[in-house]
């Protein structure tokens, strides 16, 4: 069945999830008919030739190509997915595959790594890839003043070395059975190190294509790499990447062929694309979902119960339809995507069910509340009706939501773990501990309830360094039913990333790890 | 006394000379007060550049770490003389952003603001002025109905629709011109006209119909006056009357009409910028203020205030030759 090809793309092992959990949302079924042209895909070998022309929804004039830095699907597709490659990468299946390192090997207490990496590769200078090369990638990120987003990912790290002249030894504090996974994230790119420095700005890479010209916020072009080490991937001859960030601009440029393809699709008019002869229409079921955190350091949130009325006081297929328009699935109050091999499958899907509510309600001493929801326009498109939506499914409860809008700009500097309840979301991260770990362990930064829980945080710990996979599974449904019965968090729904091409390019299996093929469009796609 | 008879010396020396330098000495100083409130404005924005640029990772300590890095911890008011001292030596400074000298990030999109300028300028000024002529000789007359009309229901509609329109028809539809305006340096002129195309056209018509009810106004309003009556009387063509005897005593106020516009073309082009995805001025200044880049956002406000208040200078000063009286304001 090639025409549910996308329907697959974030399965971690086939056949250990039910399928029809994915179509409890309506992307499975807008799929279908978008898809029923598309059969002839899997006959296609891929062909070599032509220039990518791909419309970002995103790119700014202050993006650069150093990877410390916060960057969106722009900038990291050309650096990441275009220009550099790192050690690893997670395939369309959602498995760990090898990149730039070979293999990879573990010590019993998930403490020591070891990275084979690849002998003959070469970056775009002509400089041969060293263990070196990859020890100053990552120790860029390290450091307790460093800026980057992968800083607190790498501060287990105690010591980092070069072994030989192809491996490289990383000794961490505590075990950690993820850290393959961490090597595959934006940030740990490989660059070339040059006199002594990382090259982190030029966008010399190992990668599957060379940088002809950045102008950032509009446009980079670049050529295939002739020596690309990969010789069954990379099919065009250019790629042409471009900021189109006005969803009317960017559709017009694929209806009059200025561009192949546009990441993400207009959701307002996605609808009428998918009718348009010559175009198919994607979507990818993700790890990315949005939030309505509470502060449980405030008042009627530090109350569990309270907590549950609300989270029975949302209709999560409404906000599927309305806000994600059908292209979504419908989330159970943890961040675990039903994509991840240690997704809590048993575990019953909370609906829409204002007796529950009115009955959580009164558990606490209730009979009915007030409470402030911020949102704005910066978490996502259709933040504030979320909102508004909110306040018209919970009314019926006795729950009297007061929808405060706030300024896009500085949404994260001044209410994100400012306000006791908003709007927000979370990118997807390619494993369950990362996003459990970042988001609800009572050390992180970025944890924006407040939520402290001894037991959640000792499992976590202990789950991190297991290398038995059974046993992690049993801590995982542990801490997902944690967060479902007492967590700080209303998940309402995992969001699908969405595109459109012509029907001249084609693809395999799309990831749904992030945005345009897993940041590797220009790799994984080809001209028919 | 004395202050006015050493006034009035000077003035008949060098009436206009003095004018003109005394309204440069004012843009100089309008200049000087846009760069204190532009900054003073992006400091009253919640949260700085640290915050904006870590975004959802801005922790506290990182955060404190970039503030640190980029100078934020100074006082207001030092950092704005240490901006002002820079700029006097010709240094615009470099962005908080990502490090690159501002001049550099200018560059290329200052180029194309430019080019976009200068063609909806040169196209649209001409045929404004004649159409606004033309409405005026034959007023009342069929032509200048439909002129009128056409012209007022382009102002009333907003621009990003007479956009759509263009797109929709000349793009979408016929493919005669691409849709969003991918400029680039070192293109061919040929090309850079093409790929402008439909943002220019779309300037210019804007531009253009405004100009038209202005320039039809302004002479109209000329021609109400009792000479225009005696030249009538004794027998002037029409045509002559609006081309000798209006026109010249309209120059003033079409001079600020055409001034305006012209101020507009530069700074007003952000929608056009954003609907075609013109690489120019305008989605530089969008995304340095988005990210709090002070810098970057001071140095585009400049350029957007200097071709303003050139603009608006020129015209006084085209008034002012234009219009004897106005050399002795208080006479």
């Amino acid at each position: 069945m090639p025409g549910f090809e996308n329907d697959h793309s974030v399965y971690n092992a086939p056949g250990k999830i039910n399928r029809r959990r994915f179509l409890t949302g309506a992307a499975g079924i807008t799929l279908v008919p978008a898809l029923g042209g598309t059969l002839a895909y899997a006959a296609d070998q891929p062909k070599r030739g032509g220039t990518l022309r791909v419309g970002f929804g995103t790119g700014s004039t202050v993006d650069d190509l150093d990877p410390s830095r916060v960057g969106e699907a722009f900038k990291v597709t050309l650096a990441r997915g275009t220009l550099r490659n790192n050690l690893t990468e997670i395939s369309p299946a959602g498995e760990l595959v090898p990149e730039l390192a070979e293999r990879w090997d573990v010590s019993p207490d998930a403490r020591t790594w070891t990275f084979t990496i690849r002998k003959g590769v070469e970056f775009h200078n002509g400089k041969s890839l060293t263990p070196a090369d990859v020890v100053a990638s990552i120790n860029y990120h390290r450091g307790e003043t460093n800026k980057s987003g992968a800083r607190s990912l790498l501060a287990d790290i105690e010591e980092i070395k070069t072994d030989g002249p192809d491996k490289v030894v990383v000794v961490l504090k505590r075990g950690n059975a993820d850290f393959s996974y961490y090597t595959s994230i934006f940030q740990l790119q490989i660059c070339p190190e040059i006199d002594g420095k990382l090259d982190v700005l030029s966008g010399i890479g190992t990668g599957p294509y060379k940088l002809t010209e950045f102008a950032a916020g509009v446009r980079a072009t670049g050529t295939r790499n002739p020596n690309y080490f990969r010789s069954d991937r990379a099919f065009f001859d250019a790629f042409e990447f471009r900021a189109l960030l006005d969803a009317t601009a960017r559709t017009n440029a694929l209806l009059t062929n200025a561009v192949d393809v546009i990441v993400p699709a207009d959701m307002q008019t996605i609808d009428l694309l998918k009718r348009r002869a010559g175009l198919e229409v994607f979507s990818v079921p993700t790890r990315h979902h949005h939030v309505f955190p509470m502060q449980v350091t405030n008042a009627p949130f530090a109350n569990s119960e309270v907590r549950m009325a609300l989270k029975y006081a949302f209709n999560r297929e409404a906000h599927v339809q309305k806000i994600l328009k059908g292209f979504g699935t419908i989330g159970n109050d943890h961040p675990i995507a039903p994509s991840d091999p240690f997704y809590a499958k048993d575990l019953p899907q909370r609906g829409y069910d204002i007796d529950k509510a009115k009955f959580h309600l009164k558990q606490a001493g209730l009979s009915k509340l007030e409470v402030s929801l911020s949102g704005s326009d910066s978490p996502y498109a259709g933040c504030v009706d979320a909102c508004a939506l909110f306040k018209e499914y919970a009314a019926p409860a006795g729950i009297d939501i007061n929808v405060v809008r706030e300024p896009r700009d500085g949404y994260y500097a001044n209410v994100w773990m400012k306000r006791p309840f908003l709007a927000s979301y979370w990118v997807g991260r390619p494993t369950a501990d990362m996003i459990l770990t970042t988001v609800y362990s009572s050390g992180s930064s970025f944890n924006e309830t407040s939520w402290k829980n001894p037991r959640f945080d000792q499992l976590l710990t202990e789950a991190r360094a297991m290398l038995d996979q059974n046993a992690r599974r049993e801590r995982y449904v542990e801490l997902q039913t944690m967060l479902y019965q007492d967590g700080p968090t209303v998940i309402p729904a995992f969001a699908n990333y969405t595109g459109a091409h012509s029907s001249k390019l084609r693809h395999g299996q799309i990831g749904g790890n992030a945005e345009a093929d897993d940041f590797k469009i220009a790799e994984r796609w080809w001209f028919a | 006394m004395q202050e006015f008879q050493r006034r009035n010396f000077h003035v008949s020396r060098h009436p206009v000379a003095s004018l003109i330098l005394r309204r440069i000495g004012l843009a100089l100083v309008t200049l000087l007060a846009v760069s204190v409130v532009v900054f003073a404005l992006v400091q009253a924005l919640p949260s700085d550049a640290a915050e904006a640029l870590l975004g959802q990772n801005a922790t506290p300590q990182a955060v404190a770490h970039l503030r640190q890095e980029l100078g934020l911890n100074e006082p207001v008011v030092a950092r704005y003389f240490a901006w002002l001292a820079r700029l006097l030596s010709g240094d615009l400074g470099r962005s908080l952003a990502n490090g690159l000298p501002v001049s550099d990030l200018l560059r290329d999109r200052l180029a194309n603001t430019l080019f976009l300028f200068l063609v909806s300028a040169t196209a649209s000024l001409p045929l404004a002025l004649l159409l606004g002529l033309a409405c005026a000789t034959w007023r009342g007359s069929l032509f200048d109905r439909v002129c009128n009309i056409v012209a007022a229901s382009l102002i009333s509609s907003p621009q990003f629709l007479v956009a759509y329109l263009l797109i929709y028809l000349l793009s979408v539809s016929w493919g005669l011109f691409p849709s969003s305006a991918d400029i680039r340096p070192g293109m061919a002129t040929q090309d850079k006209f093409y790929v402008a195309f439909l943002p220019a056209v779309t300037l210019c018509v804007i531009v253009v119909a405004y100009m038209l009810r202005m320039t039809r106004a302004a002479i109209l309003d000329v021609l109400g006056n009792d000479y225009i009556r005696m030249a009538i009387l004794k027998g002037v063509k029409q045509r002559r009357v609006v081309v000798h005897h209006a026109l010249p005593n309209a120059i003033a106020p079409i001079a600020i009409v055409v001034a305006l516009l012209l101020a507009y073309l530069i700074v007003g082009v952000v929608i056009v910028e954003t609907v075609f995805v013109y690489p120019g001025l305008g989605q530089l200044l969008v995304d340095a203020v988005g990210k709090r880049d002070i810098v970057v956002v001071q140095a585009v406000s400049m350029i957007f205030a200097t071709a303003f208040i050139t603009f608006n200078t020129l015209a006084d000063i085209v008034s002012i030759i234009c219009n004897p009286r106005l050399l002795y304001p208080r006479a």
